[in-house]
């Protein structure tokens, strides 16, 4: 036990000091125990129209979980994970990216993160795949060459070439959620991903997230469905949470 | 880690890549749209028709109006237009996503302008020469009326989409981007309508276009910076 914490602390110093640069070498030290800590937040507060959402918020995202946060309506939920996107800059605290202040490595962390918010960002007049070219070329993380497979891995083979104004609302998110088949990025922030997407549609997007967390994603999500994820599934709770630490 | 972003996959497209990509996605949009795409022209053309009737059809005093109510009619033309620039994407969460990408916000800012300008801007210098016929405008100030406009309504756009970024987030943005963009645009009047009226009556207009050209340089350089932080700010909320 004792040989085991030193290792990790070593490796820990190690790690953070001389090979910060080169960590793609440093798998085997997941054996040690240390899994690396992609997103850590700290004494974050906000209010919205003299509420206090939430005070002293702390917790840590490490490579490989899958955090969804609960709470009810109104608790802050979009909120959170607007903040932690970078979209929203209302909010004290600290929040870092492998350690380093989110501000400092703006465009690393867009580089490795995927947002999905609550509107699907699905241009009406636009493809199924028209749409997905276009972040394709937004984002460097989506692999442009995978469309047909992905938009075929969501359920929308044969829609293809059909504006998404002729979609369903569920087939429209599905055209984003699409973006998860052809992420490279590690970091997932997911608002409400399964609104109005059928239950085999839910369960094929669990898989999915397993599959990225197993990958060494994380995944950081709100949704008002019971997870059926059989993994390394947290849970924070902003009801409860408020002010305290997980 | 298990995971690099880097590793196994497609390179990277450049701004020129990233620029076209918008280009190539607004003009799309555009046109299936229509409505976007012909509202401002048909609204340039009704004032032009509309203002021999409510003032007088005389050909000398309608040449002597021309220039002005030409400019006039563009101006308002492209503020009329700039509401709907990032409005869409707002209201659909693209705009979130464009703002979340690691790509230098400003190119796509810059690209989605300029495909706004061709669409509204080159489309109206393009039918101006027409209203000038219309309202008896002399053959030599045609060369003027379309070389001022094609330098001036970039800058129009330009600014134009400062204060459409600004606005994007409130439910009626429309009466604020007039508010907040009218006064910059009125250099931008001045100069283009004297340069007109300077070809008509056989002056050197190289001055006129020289300041008219040197607002565009000033806006291209600063407005997609200044857009950009708009957005961000707009979103913010």
């Amino acid at each position: 036990m004792g040989i085991k914490l030193s290792l990790t602390v070593v490796s820990q110093s190690v790690y953070n000091g001389a090979f910060r640069h080169y960590r793609p070498t440093l798998h085997f030290l997941k054996g040690f125990g240390l899994s690396e800590q992609l997103l850590t937040v700290k004494g974050l507060f906000c209010e919205r129209d003299d509420r206090v959402l939430f005070s002293n918020l702390n917790f840590a995202l490490h490579a490989g979980e899958i955090v969804q946060i609960e709470g009810q309506n109104g608790s802050g939920k979009t909120t959170l994970l607007r903040i932690l996107s970078g979209l929203s800059r209302h909010y004290e605290g600290d929040i870092c990216w492998r350690g380093e202040p989110v501000d400092e490595v703006r465009e690393q962390y867009c580089r490795e993160l995927l947002y999905f918010g609550h509107q699907a960002g699905v241009k009406a007049v636009l493809t199924p795949e028209e749409n997905l070219r276009w972040y394709a070329a937004l984002s460097p993380s989506i692999n442009a060459h995978a469309i047909a497979d992905a938009l075929w891995q969501v359920g929308l083979r044969g829609y293809e070439d059909v504006p998404c104004h002729s979609l369903s609302a569920g087939q429209n998110r599905r055209v984003s959620l699409a973006r998860l088949y052809l992420s490279q990025a590690p970091l997932w922030i997911l608002d409400e991903p399964f609104t109005a997407i059928d239950k085999r549609g839910v369960a094929a997007k669990e898989q999915l997230l397993l599959q990225h967390a197993r990958r060494g994603g994380s995944v950081l999500l709100t949704t008002h469905h019971e997870l059926g994820i059989q993994g390394p599934v947290r849970k924070i709770n902003l009801d409860q949470l408020a002010g305290t630490s997980t | 880690m298990t995971m690099k972003t880097n590793s196994g996959q497609p390179a990277e497209i450049g701004m020129a890549g990233l620029f076209a990509a918008t280009w190539r996605r607004e003009f799309l949009l555009s046109f299936r749209r229509k409505s976007d795409l012909v509202n401002p022209l048909i609204f340039f053309l009704m004032v032009a028709t509309l203002f021999p009737l409510g003032v007088s059809p005389e050909p000398g005093f309608l040449s002597q109006l021309a220039p002005g109510v030409v400019w006039v009619a563009a101006l308002l033309a492209t503020l009329l237009s700039m509401d709907a620039l990032f409005r869409s994407d707002y209201e659909d969460g693209s705009l979130e996503q464009l703002l979340l990408s690691p790509q230098p916000l400003f190119v796509v800012v810059l690209a989605k302008v300029l495909a706004h300008w061709v669409m509204t801007g080159l489309a109206l210098t393009l039918m101006a020469p027409l209203l000038g016929l219309m309202l008896f405008l002399p053959a030599e100030g045609m060369p003027g009326l379309m070389l001022s406009l094609l330098l001036g309504t970039p800058t129009l756009s330009l600014v134009g989409a400062i204060g459409a970024a600004l606005t994007v987030g409130l439910k009626k943005g429309g009466v604020l981007i007039s508010l907040l963009v009218l006064p910059l645009y009125i250099p931008v009047l001045i100069f283009g309508s004297s340069a007109v009226q300077a070809a008509v009556t056989g002056l050197p207009l190289g001055g006129y276009l020289a300041l008219l050209g040197a607002l565009l340089a000033l806006a291209l350089g600063l407005a997609p910076l200044a857009i950009s932080a708009a957005l961000r700010i707009s979103i913010s909320s």
